[in-house]
């Protein structure tokens, strides 16, 4: 008997407190809120929201109004991904001048030139580009890239007049492997969300 | 009066939350590596803790003794210091927008972390009265600040050193924050306990 009135009180008491401070929570809310730019708003509610901090600001709402202070890119957020980066980019009207910096976050494994023989003249144009020196090959020869040496710098993509060349991830082999992300386009499919 | 100095000193040197009862590391290893970030949570700290042990020892009083309810003092202080961080927040963002800059990003980021809450516990276990609860907290506080900042001065002067590649970085830090603390040692005994 005793202690199922301890148990009452207890519970009763932290309720009591917790609705109170809730309460009073409630009521500063509103009593001391302060107006912001609703495009902060807007631009905090597309953002994960949980205040990771790898984008280098202290929180998503930091970043948020960085962003819409035009102070951060809106690829700065490496959880948000590319979907993120689009819609910020449609919320702040930055268009189509990220469509480059969004090349990065295609895919984030590292990238290496890779050319399609068939089509390559050996006209030597990327090899005197690569500051690598990843691509070996010889005047009217056909070219190839080193993909040890090569670090996905898009130089020689830009410069080939056949456009025999193309980024894409390094081949797999043991001693590259890793697990994929995980594809959350397919799993929203398979859920019959249209994304 | 002079309980009051000895409190005080007793606690930001002698035993100071961060080296020697080894409470609040999360920010002390987390947010010192600049200086300026280490001020301004350092300020930050003294803020919520000095409120944090005036309500521990508030709610303590009038709600978990006359209840008999010790046993939900964790819970109940945690509810507390929480919802009273939260509401200074809003508060300050309305009244003060420049100290809201200065200290708010930070206000979140401490509510009750572990040397809020072992301070305002320890205020209860050592039977301090109200104001010397404050003082504690607020001597804590300067200790924890005082740390901070000494140690996020010390972590910029050795960014700049060259390091050997399986030490640099946190190794080295948890290094420097260990001889910190044996330093510290060396306040003991400097107030009568």
């Amino acid at each position: 008997m005793f202690e199922g009135v301890t148990m009452l009180t207890a519970a009763l008491s932290m309720t009591a407190l917790g609705a109170g401070l809730g309460a009073m929570l409630g009521i500063a809310a509103r009593r001391f809120h302060v107006e912001t730019p609703p495009i902060v708003d807007e631009i905090e509610q597309l953002m994960p929201g949980t205040n990771c901090g790898q984008c280098s600001f202290p929180g998503c709402r930091a970043a948020a109004e960085a962003v819409a202070g035009g102070n951060a890119p809106v690829t700065l957020c490496p959880p948000g991904g590319r979907d993120l980066a689009l819609q910020l980019a449609e919320v702040t009207g930055a268009g189509d001048a990220i469509e480059s910096e969004l090349a990065g976050f295609e895919d984030a494994a590292p990238q290496v030139a890779f050319i399609f023989e068939d089509h390559c003249t050996g006209c030597t144009k990327c090899f005197k580009r690569c500051p690598t020196d990843a691509i070996v090959g010889a005047a009217k020869q056909v070219h190839t890239v080193v993909t040890d040496a090569c670090i996905g710098c898009d130089a020689c993509v830009q410069v080939c007049p056949t456009e025999a060349i193309i980024l894409r991830g390094k081949p797999r082999t043991l001693a590259n492997w890793y697990w994929g992300k995980p594809d959350l386009s397919h799993t929203a499919t398979m859920l019959g969300r249209a994304t | 009066m002079q309980d009051f100095f000895a409190i005080l000193l007793g606690t930001a040197l002698v035993n100071n939350v961060v080296l020697v009862k080894f409470l609040g590391l999360c920010p002390f290893m987390g947010v010192s590596r600049k200086v300026d970030a280490a001020i301004g949570m350092g300020f930050a700290t003294t803020f919520v803790l000095t409120l944090a042990a005036a309500s521990g020892w508030a709610v303590e009083r009038a709600i978990l003794v006359p209840l008999d309810l010790e046993f939900l003092r964790i819970l109940s202080f945690i509810l507390v210091i929480a919802a009273i961080v939260q509401f200074t927040e809003t508060v300050m963002r309305k009244i003060s927008p420049q100290l809201y800059r200065a200290l708010g990003i930070f206000l979140p980021l401490i509510t009750t972390n572990c040397a809020v809450l072992g301070v305002a516990l320890l205020n209860i276990q050592e039977g301090h009265g109200f104001a010397q609860s404050v003082l504690y907290g607020f001597g804590s506080a300067l200790g924890f600040t005082l740390v901070l900042v000494i140690f996020a001065g010390l972590r910029e002067q050795m960014a700049q050193l060259s390091v050997p590649p399986s030490f640099a970085g946190a190794p080295i830090a948890f290094i420097a924050a260990g001889l910190l603390s044996m330093g510290f040692m060396g306040f003991a005994g400097l107030v009568p306990n």
